[in-house]
């Protein structure tokens, strides 16, 4: 079981412990200042962390001893734009995407020691091979014909929220990106195919509806046991792959509702996954404001309302596209709220404590 | 020569003491205080060299006009104040 948790939150990152007396809040880092991503890199034990300041921009900051102190690491940074580069007008707002950071959006290990990814907003790509010292633009994909049709949803501009890693393959990435659906590269980032067959836009004209280039997945997370089956919350629904993200199937009979933005698979069942319910759209709350996390254990036939310790009354709690873990033991799972509280079961989502009612919007869990 | 302050949550984060400095332009002038102090860029400009969207630079209690550029001309006994933008926080 996991003992560690990380919380990047609206005013810091905190750090929580499980002791013999349960899961405690230790440490705060970075007070006052946004933190919307991290990454434990249990490779080399260190913990990366994006800090976004409200006025100074993001900075990259890395402890290697598990937050007691950090060091300054290199931020990505978007190359010169050229004095001839004809601007890329964001279709649904008819403004100019930014050529420049907005976000750190997403953070994961590559397959080597020291590889990492990064994506953000406006829709940059970045590669580490030396634990984030530095990073190199992905051009293939910042240069892509392609990206001019892509757009924010949810957030002004586009960006990469999701980055999956081939086990098997390091060479092989799969990028989800709000919006413009998935994009695969076989070769390192030499090159990259829009995929995603079966998904379903409702917020497009019926006959761009199925575009794999506009679509909005809000998350997708690979099972680690068998790492062609991968999971997708959408902001149309929940969405299974079976065959490593070219075809989907979406899955339908979900109640309370198949709306969310988080989802979480089992390190050792592909089977399982966990989401967290939401009124879509004009409301974004829970349903019947009763908070509550759905599970399937059965690739997603049949699913469970998971309530027991989450409120049932009056209860406003939204999570984000990172706001949902599960640890390597798939039993010990979080999960952090726009309204600052944060839950940890460790009986698979059968049941719920509430680590606190009082923290800053949470936007990034992950167990250490 | 001109000055160059900044805000002091600046030193919060990063070393920005306030510095006399050589240069006739905003550009100029910013760019010998991180020629000393070489990690305050990136809080005040962004990556591609832009004023960051809720940082402001003065000129003599002016807000520069020339924000990608920064080629707002300084005088020799101008002051240069660069501070949080209220539009950020």
């Amino acid at each position: 079981m996991s003992t560690k948790l990380y919380l990047g939150t609206r005013k810091g990152l905190l750090e929580a412990v499980r002791g013999p007396q349960g899961w405690q809040i230790s440490r705060l880092s970075f007070l006052g200042i946004q933190v919307p991503m991290l990454l434990p890199d249990a490779r080399s034990g260190t913990l990366h962390a994006a800090v976004e300041h409200g006025h100074f921009g993001t900075k990259m900051h890395a402890s290697r001893d598990g937050g007691a102190t950090w060091e300054g690491r290199a931020c990505p940074t978007y190359p010169p734009k050229p004095e001839d580069y004809a601007e890329i007008i964001n279709p649904m707002s008819q403004e100019p995407v930014p050529w420049t950071l907005k976000k750190i959006w997403a953070l994961e290990t590559g397959g080597n020691d020291g590889e990492l990814w990064c994506g953000t907003i406006p829709g940059g790509l970045f590669h580490s091979t030396d634990h984030g010292a530095s990073w190199q633009i992905v051009r293939s994909l910042w240069d892509h014909p392609a990206r001019a049709k892509w757009f924010g949803g949810g957030a002004e501009w586009p960006g990469i929220h999701s980055i999956l890693v081939d086990p098997r393959d390091r060479r092989r990435l799969l990028l989800a990106v709000s919006c413009a659906g998935l994009w695969e590269t076989c070769d390192n980032g030499e090159s990259w195919q829009n995929i995603g067959q079966g998904i379903r836009a409702e917020f497009m004209p019926p006959d761009q509806a199925h575009d794999p280039g506009i679509q909005d997945p809000h998350r997708i997370a690979r099972a680690a046991s068998q790492p062609d089956t991968l999971w997708m919350q959408h902001h149309n629904g929940i969405f299974v792959s079976h065959d490593s993200g070219r075809n989907w199937s979406e899955i339908t009979n979900v109640t309370p509702s198949a709306f969310g933005f988080a989802v979480a698979v089992h390190p050792q069942d592909p089977q399982t996954a966990w989401f967290i319910p939401g009124i879509k759209d004009e409301f974004r709350i829970p349903c019947d404001a009763a908070l509550c996390v759905t599970r399937t254990r059965d690739g997603g036939r049949t699913w469970e309302q998971l309530r027991n310790g989450l409120p049932q009354q009056h209860a406003y709690h939204l999570v984000y596209r990172h706001g949902l873990d599960v640890s390597a033991d798939g039993r010990t799972l979080a999960f952090g709220s726009t309204t600052g509280s944060v839950w940890i079961s460790e009986d698979g989502g059968d049941s719920w404590q509430r680590l606190s009612a009082d923290l800053p919007p949470v936007y990034c869990v992950r167990f250490g | 020569m001109p000055t160059v302050e900044f805000t002091v949550n600046l030193a919060h984060q990063t070393q920005a003491p306030k510095c006399r400095v050589n240069g006739k332009n905003v550009r100029e002038c910013l760019q010998a205080v991180f020629d000393q102090h070489p990690a305050l860029r990136g809080y005040v400009l962004d990556d591609q060299h832009a004023v960051r969207q809720h940082v402001v630079v003065f000129i003599d209690g002016t807000a520069i006009r020339d924000r990608r550029t920064q080629s707002d001309a300084v005088k020799q006994d101008s002051e240069l104040f660069v501070m949080q933008a209220l539009s950020g926080g």
